[in-house]
């Protein structure tokens, strides 16, 4: 049990995470703050029989996952904010083309090259929307190593189930801290494993003939069935077709093998919501100093609550609203200006009692700062 | 296998205008592929975007589709993979060297082994008429209304001077030249270019009064020569085809398979 604790880097212990869940391939680029996992990966992957490729840039990475991921294996890039923008085409075609594959993204600040080395939370958005088209998208945040090891995994899970491209929004702060992490041992997390279709060699196999539950079974390129995959709308051969009934069948069934499944893809943290008049809700490194700020106020006997959120999308509107029906205030503590601040008050009946608790200076929020603007909402200065 | 046998006709008939070049590579491909006698169920093909690059749809082998410029990228992932596969490249020549001219260079560097084929119209043909990076001086193209100021690529150079093994050149009316040389190309191990200078006579032809399809192709036997020719060194603006380079030099996935080897020999995996 011992030899399984560790004092890792967040980066380094969602390496560890991608490997138990069975990751065989990585193409990246480097790039500031995620390079230690292409690091890691170039010297973990080659000693397990894995493959690991450093691309000419972002969008090639980006390609080969996808090419990797059709013949078969799980694959995964890590990037940044500059290399996050690069790659918003290709993954518009792993989403076009159901082709599942993991996407780390460690924040940095933005827009353009930004602050290459300071914590921010400015990508929530564009990993919903950075790609063009309307289209539906997992992305997963984690708070704290032990959750970055879990989300890794689940990142995996998810993406062979629902065959899409997730995304692992982590930022500066997990990519770089230390902290004590226990490595599960094997098994004790479930690992997911892609569905293959039963169609027998000769017979027809339809790539893109959604079954009754709406999943399709994929078949490896290299395998008994060869078919064509491409970006463009296409019908159950995968071949391009224009057919408006067919399009627009494809454009709903992308959109809603996600959102049907919101309960399944759905992971959220709850501290002292029950009784809560104020309600924190908060994601990746800004949940560290929020719930601390919690801790010390439950302890004063203040009713505050955590609401911790690990899937940013698709965005638990439904599940938010329930949590925060009775709270008087409810806020959203993030390092952006205000990404997750407009889906709570989308979620809520009330919008006016949702605040935002922010920094986008390029320093970690701190309890502090929290507890300075709880001050202010409550009118007490600071 | 027949030739007809390596086709999905369900899709046929095929996108491209009567008199396009493109369906002459396709054709001089399969009859390549099937001479090699490679089983279908060993071959990938990936392309990018581009009227060239719709060939992967109406070949019954595993074919990917991609994005513009990017088809060698995906390509990458395929044969890093599964190096047992073989993988065929087929692009444009603004797909493969203005959008795709980067990992067009590091693929050749590399020299991963996969067979690149340029067709090359000097044309964006799909989006109707504008120039590309292999148009050159002079033309005329929708972008380029009074003559095009832009060079253009030598891809023969290009690929040499990126480090591809195998680089060839050959045209559309030289069909025989053509499956020799894609048979070679493809047996290649390491990065192996192919340019096929072909024609589009709806945009590239019709912009620059060179005449319909069977004029365009007599031009290409008019002012092409064999590599080395005499005929060249009376008048070298006689483009050269035949096989520049063909050299054996160590290939990416061999050499990654051996560092894998090594490290699981040192007892260090
Ligand atoms: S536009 Fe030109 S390149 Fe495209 S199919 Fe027609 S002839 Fe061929």
């Amino acid at each position: 049990m011992d030899d399984n604790v560790r004092f890792l880097q967040g980066n380094d212990v969602c390496v560890q995470a991608a490997l138990y869940a069975g990751l065989e391939f990585f193409a990246g680029y480097p790039i500031t703050p995620s390079t230690e996992i292409a690091e890691n990966l170039a010297y973990h992957l080659p000693r397990q029989g894995g493959k690991f490729i450093q691309m000419e840039d972002e969008i090639a990475s980006m390609c080969a996952i996808i090419g990797a991921s059709l013949t078969g294996r799980k694959v995964m890039t890590a990037t940044s904010g500059p290399g996050f923008s690069l790659m918003q085409e290709s993954l518009g075609f792993a989403i076009m083309a159901e082709i599942p594959c993991v996407i780390v993204n460690v924040q940095r600040g933005g827009p353009s090259t930004g602050l290459p080395t300071g914590p921010s939370q400015g990508d929530v958005l564009q990993a919903r929307w950075g790609t063009h088209g309307d289209h539906a998208i997992i992305v997963l945040t984690a708070s704290n190593h032990q959750d970055v090891f879990r989300m890794t995994v689940d990142a995996f899970n998810l993406a062979e189930t629902y065959r899409t491209p997730v995304i692992l929004l982590l930022d500066e702060v997990i990519g770089h801290m230390r902290e004590k992490v226990i490595l599960p041992e094997k098994g004790a997390i479930p690992v997911v494993d892609r569905l293959r279709t039963s169609v027998k060699a000769g017979i027809d196999y339809h790539p893109y003939l959604p079954r009754e539950d709406g999943r399709l079974p994929m078949s490896d390129f290299g395998g008994e069935h060869r078919y064509h995959v491409t970006g463009l709308f296409h019908d159950m051969w995968g071949f391009p077709t224009t057919n408006p009934k067919i399009v627009h069948g494809l454009l709903r069934h992308l959109n809603d093998k996600i959102k049907n499944n919101i309960s399944d893809i759905n992971r959220m943290k709850e501290y002292f919501i029950d009784d809560a008049r104020t309600i924190l809700i908060s994601y990746g490194s800004s949940a560290r100093s929020a719930l601390h700020v919690v801790h010390n106020r439950r302890a004063r006997g203040e009713r505050i609550g955590l609401l911790e959120l690990q899937t940013l999308w698709p965005f638990p509107y439904t599940q938010v609203a329930e949590k925060c029906e009775k709270a008087r205030q409810i806020v959203v503590v993030e390092m952006n200006m205000g990404q997750v601040l407009l889906q709570v008050k989308r979620a809520v009946s009330r919008p006016e009692r949702v605040m935002l608790a922010n920094r986008i200076d390029g320093v970690f929020i701190t309890p502090t700062d929290i507890r300075n603007i709880l001050r202010l909402i409550h009118g007490k200065g600071v | 296998m027949a030739v007809q046998d390596y086709i999905r006709k369900r899709f046929f008939p095929h996108l491209w205008c009567q008199g396009c070049g493109h369906g002459i590579v396709l054709n001089s491909l399969i009859r390549a592929i099937e001479e090699l006698g490679i089983r279908k169920n060993d071959l990938v093909m990936v392309s990018g975007i581009g009227c060239s690059s719709r060939i992967t749809g109406y070949v019954d082998v595993h074919t990917l589709h991609t994005l513009h410029g990017r088809a060698l990228a995906f390509a990458t992932g395929v044969k890093m993979s599964r190096p047992e596969l073989r993988v065929i490249v087929p692009m444009g020549d603004g797909d493969a060297l203005a959008i795709g001219g980067n990992h067009f260079i590091h693929s050749a560097r590399r020299n991963i082994d996969m067979t690149a084929l340029v067709m090359n119209n000097q044309i964006y043909g799909m989006t109707g008429g504008q120039f590309s990076p292999l148009s050159g001086p002079g033309v005329k193209a929708t972008t380029a209304p009074f003559g095009n100021i832009d060079h253009g690529f030598d891809v023969v150079k290009l690929a040499t001077a990126a480090g591809a093994s195998f680089v060839a050149r050959t045209t559309t009316y030289h069909v025989h030249q053509m499956i020799s040389i894609l048979k070679e190309a493809i047996s290649h191990k390491g990065f192996s270019v192919v340019e096929i200078m072909s024609q589009c006579p709806t945009y590239f032809g019709r912009k620059n009064k060179l005449g319909g399809a069977v004029d365009m192709l007599d031009y290409f036997k008019s002012h092409t020569t064999a590599k080395g020719s005499d005929a060249h060194k009376k008048d070298p603006l006689m483009i050269e085809r035949g096989i520049f380079v063909k050299e054996d030099r160590p290939e990416y996935c061999s050499d990654y398979d051996m560092l894998v080897k090594e490290l699981q020999l040192k007892g260090d995996a």
